[in-house]
């Protein structure tokens, strides 16, 4: 008889070699050097979580947290200076979309010209959820008809 | 009748969008917009870069149409853009202001700018992206185009050819000059 894994054990290891891609994956974390690092906890806490919310203009899919760039570094060490002169989260936010505009931030504010973005997708599911029931009720109708 | 050719329009749509991406697709993603355009020039003050005796700062720039070139010794579309910008300086055309940007030494900004020409009336040393930063700059070479309140008007991204000088640039600096 031939040895073949049965399914769940088929499973098992499906989900042991994901969890090991997973592991060889990069660390987002990386990135910020240890020179970088505030020495209060507060501030680099903060400075971690706008990190995150920026985008690295040079390579555009990346947070500056995650990205190795040197223009990021440096965007990274200009949002630590500012934290530490007493900038609250929002100023050093503003600060940086001021140069860079809306398109640094990963999470772009609700306005008119980004309507679309947010409203877009929820308008399509909801036309093709219209379009479905419609169909559905249309053939529920033809097949009464048609067992009349 | 009008039903009968509803089965076209998801076609007619899939070919609207599919236009749609085609022309996003020629858009050059690194070209971003800037968010700089009609608002003053960002405080900033520059240090000298080595055997010059004076840095670049914001107050620089008021009073005269000028351009702000961001470069670097590091930067081959920078080497490309150089013997225009020689051109211009030596034409007397406009006052170019640079923005040595990130270094790997402090030399050598100062040795490319010794073996090709000085271009710039005055540079600025930019190891840490500070004036790169307070530009929103994202590559070089890049040019802002200042007015003389000291506005910026216009942003090039990407090297300064004759083409696209005498095409797109040159009337840019006219119509700011024309202004009172």
């Amino acid at each position: 008889m031939a040895d073949r894994p049965a399914p769940a054990r088929r499973i098992v290891v499906l989900l042991a070699v994901l969890a090991g891609l997973a592991g060889l994956g990069p660390d987002p974390a990386h990135a910020v050097l240890p020179e970088e690092v505030l020495a209060n906890p507060a501030h680099e806490a903060r400075a971690r979580a706008i990190s995150k919310e920026l985008r690295c203009v040079v390579c555009q899919n990346q947070s500056i947290d995650d990205s190795d760039a040197e223009l990021a570094r440096d965007l990274r060490v200009l949002v630590r200076q500012r934290i530490v002169k007493g900038d609250s989260d929002d100023e050093v936010i503003a600060y940086v979309v001021s140069r860079y505009g809306d398109f640094v931030l990963l999470r772009p504010p609700v306005k008119g010209a980004t309507l679309v973005l947010w409203i877009g997708p929820i308008a399509i599911v909801l036309i093709g959820l219209l379009a479905l029931i419609s169909y559905f009720r249309r053939a529920g109708r033809e097949a009464e008809n048609a067992g009349r | 009748m009008s039903r009968r050719f509803l089965f076209l329009l998801p076609l007619v749509l899939i070919a609207a969008l599919g236009i749609g991406f085609w022309f996003g697709l020629q858009r050059d993603p690194q070209a971003l917009p800037s968010a700089l355009i009609n608002k003053p020039v960002p405080e900033f003050s520059l240090a000298a870069i080595e055997g010059s005796a004076r840095g670049f700062r914001r107050d620089d720039l008021l009073g005269k149409v000028s351009l702000v070139n961001i470069f670097g010794s590091w930067c081959l579309a920078c080497r490309i853009e150089h013997p225009f910008l020689m051109e211009l300086k030596a034409n007397g055309v406009v006052p170019v202001y640079g923005i040595d940007w990130r270094e790997p030494d402090r030399q050598a900004g100062p040795e490319w700018l010794d073996k090709f020409g000085n271009p710039y009336r005055l540079v600025g040393d930019d190891p840490r992206s500070e004036g790169a930063i307070a530009f929103g700059v994202t590559g070089a070479p890049e040019t802002f185009f200042v007015d003389r309140k000291g506005i910026i008007r216009y942003k090039h991204t990407g090297p300064i050819t004759r083409d696209v000088w005498e095409r797109k640039l040159w009337p840019i600096v006219q119509r700011l000059r024309a202004e009172s």
